[in-house]
């Protein structure tokens, strides 16, 4: 039996029939081919498929595509604008805060969604807020320093 | 072990320490970032070929068991099910998995090697063992269908211990080794050893365990195997390291293929820290598979699997003993090490805790004696191979943990033991079969102190005491050996493969350039060093240079990238192509001048008649030798593409300086990094955003198998306990602090880059590092790792009883 799904993804309309127990995650990477959400977990741990649903940022290997009906998901490869990148993926890039990429763009949109919690988080609020996102590489020190540039630049 | 001691060999011109002019030493943003940024990377998941399919493995729940019999009718009956295999469908001519490395024991006997089966025939051995691959047009009727597989198990008594496998009428994993053990291997001089102990003022004894690690790559493993009936040949993409290595081992010694026959691909790889070296089973089964189904088949881990079946790291149990005079001068040291390989030797387990571990015992001291004994033991447990660092944190253990509780036995101060000891005089050869090129240890030493505060140190454990808290500081001093290797040397010692490493730069008429590398590049950036080295050499930008790695298909061979090689041995393989190019670019310059060769000087991207200002330019010779219209057709040949193999003649030695302040609270055990402080050198440095970031995450895993990090399996059944994030303590952002890391330069002797390797400087300095701080906060001599609150509380408390 398939159901049918409508939502917008980056801004684009999306209309599809699936099956029900189809997550969020794997109706991205499948059907929609947007492989840039990864799956690092089977327990809703990692982080690494984080996706921002209205803005806020799900882990959506923890959700069904059809609880999307009617929202709006924006995935990595829909956070840059006309081919600049996005503030927080321009912070990731200068301070090295990413290495094998795997986990990167759960991190970005988990960091991006972080963006109206608090103004200017300090380091520790940070990384107490990175709680949901494993990175195995970089040890954090960078992505911390990325996020609270790239949390300062989206709010200038 | 005499014989195969490395000696120097007389070195060519001095390489430059490091002064960022060209694009060698800036901190150049990383090429590859664009990509990973946008979500356009390709990891191997994301392949989705034609006709695709998908593949479940049936694994083991036994850690130990006959299996009587596996019924697969249900299973094939399922919707959308193309093919179940067992172990019994492979045929005669697939042999088992391959250990890279032969071990022959002390009693001159080889290791004992039983047949891993790609897929488990007669015994399962650890739980996630494979035991059955079903194929289907979806990866979840593939798994549906995998639980229709019936399996008749009859449980086996199983040990997962070492201590315990060793023990008579422990169960044995292998029928070939009933004793469990593997080899006993020693390195050394022991009459040395016992005679300095017979007269030694003081002796410090530690006895402890090096905790299991799971690696946990953030990419699961995955692979895609492709037949072609067109040309008879295979396309594997695998999340691997070194897809050469992978082809080869596949095909020569598993599946009888014809090597030039299968192409592998190692796409975008989500991390490896040693875990995707290996050739494991399931990409193996599905090669073979991909022939019979017809179709290409897909299998990606899901974590629990990583958990279960990717190969672990570290598991030694050690008894370690260190001489010393009365001065803390010290005099000799005896090490007693237990190592699990797990069910079945990976493709390098056997000379992790041996040729990667008692090399390392000397550290940065002038011990004149040292004598190792290992004993390689199987458990039924996951395989136990190479992880970040590999032997070399283990053994970077035992010395300074015996370093640092020989200091405080002997009322020294914890800098002045390492001073009074440190190896000053270069080259030096270790008792331990090593050659050190050069350093300066003492530098790394004041620059950690420095960095970490030392002088200040008092003041904040004061602090600390009157908020209730304890303060300890904990120092580690590391080697390592990076670069490998030379393969005579390591055929000497036991390799069945060389460690050279090869790189092609081909220059496009346009001068514009792509380099291919047979090292591969799973997080290291090396799309933006290698592109610096070349870009600085050559004279041109960095980004008209192209870094291609991990596809058989496009590069001439590689030996792939671990154990910190790939700057030191792929870069070098790619100096040495590159200056090929410049001697050829020379020659027509030369041509292009009337002048001869011997007149022509390349720099900063010119070809140049010496002494005068008249050139060509790079980008003009590579024109002209891809449209030779005025060219020495009769001496040279057309076209500007050259390739290189280099195999070093010596490893590298990083070494350096960990300080870590720690504070616990008494009442709970919970014990916080107050700061950690790396001083390092690694030799010249190419791009040093890049190191920082390297060893930034070399130490979050040290600090992780301190602190965090333990792999458990139930003593009784043999389950994996710590079978998913929410059992397995991985370090999360708020579990670490920022790092203070800075660098210090004795360039390397035998490169002509002048460098070391930094990728596992972190992992092999930090764990000593954490719980000397921890010994010293709390007063006690020793912490298990991890160094959880229970345990901290538990030696709090047994300190408290003690006074």
């Amino acid at each position: 039996m398939k159901i049918p799904v409508s939502l917008a993804v980056n801004g684009k309309p999306v209309s599809a029939e699936i099956e029900p127990r189809t997550l969020l995650v794997e109706f991205l990477r499948g059907p929609l081919q947007l492989t840039g959400t990864h799956v690092g977990c089977d327990t809703a741990q990692c982080g690494a498929c984080t996706v921002l649903v209205d803005g806020k940022p799900m882990k959506s290997c923890n959700m069904l595509a059809i609880q999307a009906q009617g929202r709006s998901i924006t995935t990595i490869e829909g956070l840059a604008t006309d081919g600049a990148l996005h503030p927080m993926q321009a912070a990731f890039r200068k301070h090295h805060g990413l290495q094998c990429g795997f986990c990167t763009p759960g991190m970005v949109m988990a960091a991006v969604g972080l963006a109206g919690q608090a103004k200017q988080p300090t380091e520790a609020q940070i990384r107490e807020a990175l709680d949901g996102n494993f990175c195995r590489c970089t040890g954090y020190h960078n992505i911390v320093k990325a996020v609270q540039e790239g949390l300062a630049e989206m709010t200038a | 072990m005499t014989d195969t001691t490395v000696r120097e060999k007389a070195t060519t011109a001095p390489p430059r320490a490091t002064k960022p002019t060209g694009p060698i030493g800036a901190r150049v943003e990383r090429k590859e970032d664009a990509r990973f940024l946008t979500g356009a990377g390709q990891y191997t998941d994301d392949v989705t070929l034609p006709h695709q399919t998908y593949a479940c493995f049936v694994r083991s729940p036994h850690a130990h068991a006959k299996i009587r019999s596996v019924r697969t009718e249900a299973a094939k009956r399922s919707p959308g099910v193309l093919a179940v295999y067992t172990g019994a469908d492979l045929p005669a001519s697939v042999g088992g998995l391959p250990c890279g490395w032969l071990i022959t024991g002390s009693d001159g006997k080889p290791m004992k090697e039983p047949k891993h089966p790609i897929l488990a025939q007669g015994k399962a051995r650890y739980v996630g063992d494979q035991v059955a691959i079903v194929i289907a047009e979806t990866y979840d009727q593939a798994k549906e269908a995998a639980q229709l597989v019936e399996v008749d198990y009859e449980p086996l008594p199983a040990v997962v211990d070492v201590r315990d496998a060793t023990r008579k009428g422990a169960p044995a994993v292998h029928d070939e080794a009933p004793d469990n053990v593997c080899y006993v291997w020693g390195l050394g001089d022991k009459a040395a050893v016992d005679a300095a102990f017979a007269s030694a003022a003081h002796v410090t004894t530690l006895e402890f365990v090096n905790n299991r690690l799971i690696p946990n790559a953030i990419e699961p493993r995955a692979c895609n195997a492709a037949y072609s009936r067109a040309d008879d040949s295979y396309t594997l993409y695998v999340a691997n390291q070194n897809p050469h290595v992978e082809r080869l081992l596949m095909t020569a010694f598993v599946l009888g293929l014809p090597e030039h026959k299968v192409r592998v691909i190692a796409p975008d790889v989500g991390g490896g820290f040693g875990s995707k070296i290996y050739l494991y089973a399931e990409e193996t089964v599905c090669v073979w598979a991909s022939r019979l189904v017809g179709r290409p088949i897909k299998w990606t881990a899901e974590r629990s699997e990583s958990f279960l079946s990717d190969a672990h790291g570290r598991d030694h149990v050690t008894k370690a003993e260190l001489a010393l005079d009365k001065d803390g001068k010290f005099l000799a040291l005896r090490v007693k090490t237990s190592a699990a390989m797990g069910a079945y030797l990976s493709t390098f387990a056997s000379c992790i805790p041996t040729i990667l571990y008692a090399t390392l015992l000397a550290g940065q001291y002038t011990t004149p004696a040292i004598h190792c004994e290992v004993t390689a033991v199987f458990t039924n447990t996951a395989p136990v191979d190479a992880y970040r660092g590999a032997g070399r944190p283990e053994a970077t253990y035992v010395v300074e943990r015996l370093v640092a509780t020989a200091a405080r036995e002997m009322s020294l101060a914890q800098d002045e033991i390492r001073r009074r000891n440190f190896i000053r005089k270069f080259p030096y050869a270790t008792p331990v079969a090593l050659t050190y090129d050069t350093g300066d240890y003492e530098a790394c030493l004041d620059g950690a102190m420095k960095l970490a505060d030392v002088a200040g140190f008092p003041k904040r454990r004061e602090e600390a005491a009157k908020r209730g808290k304890l303060r300890g500081l904990g120092y580690s001093s590391y080697i390592e050996a990076c670069g490998l290797a030379p393969s005579n040397v390591a055929g000497s010692l036991g390799a069945r493969a060389g460690l050279f490493e090869a790189g092609e730069v081909r220059v496009h008429p346009t001068g514009k350039v792509t380099v291919f590398t047979g090292s591969h590049s799973h997080g290291q950036g090396h799309e933006t060093t290698f592109a610096q080295v070349v870009a600085d050499r050559l004279g041109i930008a960095v980004d008209d240079v192209d870094v291609v790695h991990g596809d058989t298909g496009r590069i001439p061979f590689g030996m792939g990238t671990y154990g910190s090689r790939s700057i030191a041995v792929g870069g070098t393989a790619i100096m040495k192509a590159v200056d090929k190019v410049v001697a050829k670019g020379r020659k027509i310059a030369a041509h292009l001048m009337e002048v001869s060769d011997a007149d022509v000087e390349f720099k900063d991207g010119k070809f140049t008649v010496k002494g005068t200002d008249k050139n060509v330019p790079f980008a003009q010779v590579a024109l002209t030798a891809y449209v030779p219209h005025n060219y020495p057709l009769d001496k040279l040949e057309p076209g500007l593409d050259e390739t290189a193999f280099y195999d070093p003649t010596n490893f590298t030695y990083p070494a350096g300086t960990h300080i870590c302040e720690v504070e616990i609270d008494p009442e709970t055990g919970e014990t916080k990094i107050a700061s950690f402080s790396a001083c390092d050198d690694f030799g010249n440095v190419i791009n040093p955003m890049i190191v920082e970031g390297q060893v930034h995450g070399g130490l979050a895993q040290g600090i992780g198998q301190a602190l965090l990090e333990g792999c458990v399996y139930d003593k009784e059944s043999g389950q994996l306990l710590t079978g998913s994030y929410m059992d397995y303590a991985m370090p999360r952002a708020a579990d670490l602090p920022s790092f203070k890391v800075d660098t210090r330069v004795t360039p390397c002797t035998h490169n002509p880059l002048g460098v070391k390797g930094c990728g596992e400087a972190g992992a092999i300095g930090a764990p000593a590092a954490v719980i000397n701080a921890i010994c010293d906060a709390v007063g006690v001599k020793d912490v298990e790792m991890p160094a959880t609150s229970e345990r901290v509380w538990r030696a709090i408390r047994s300190a408290q009883k003690r006074s």
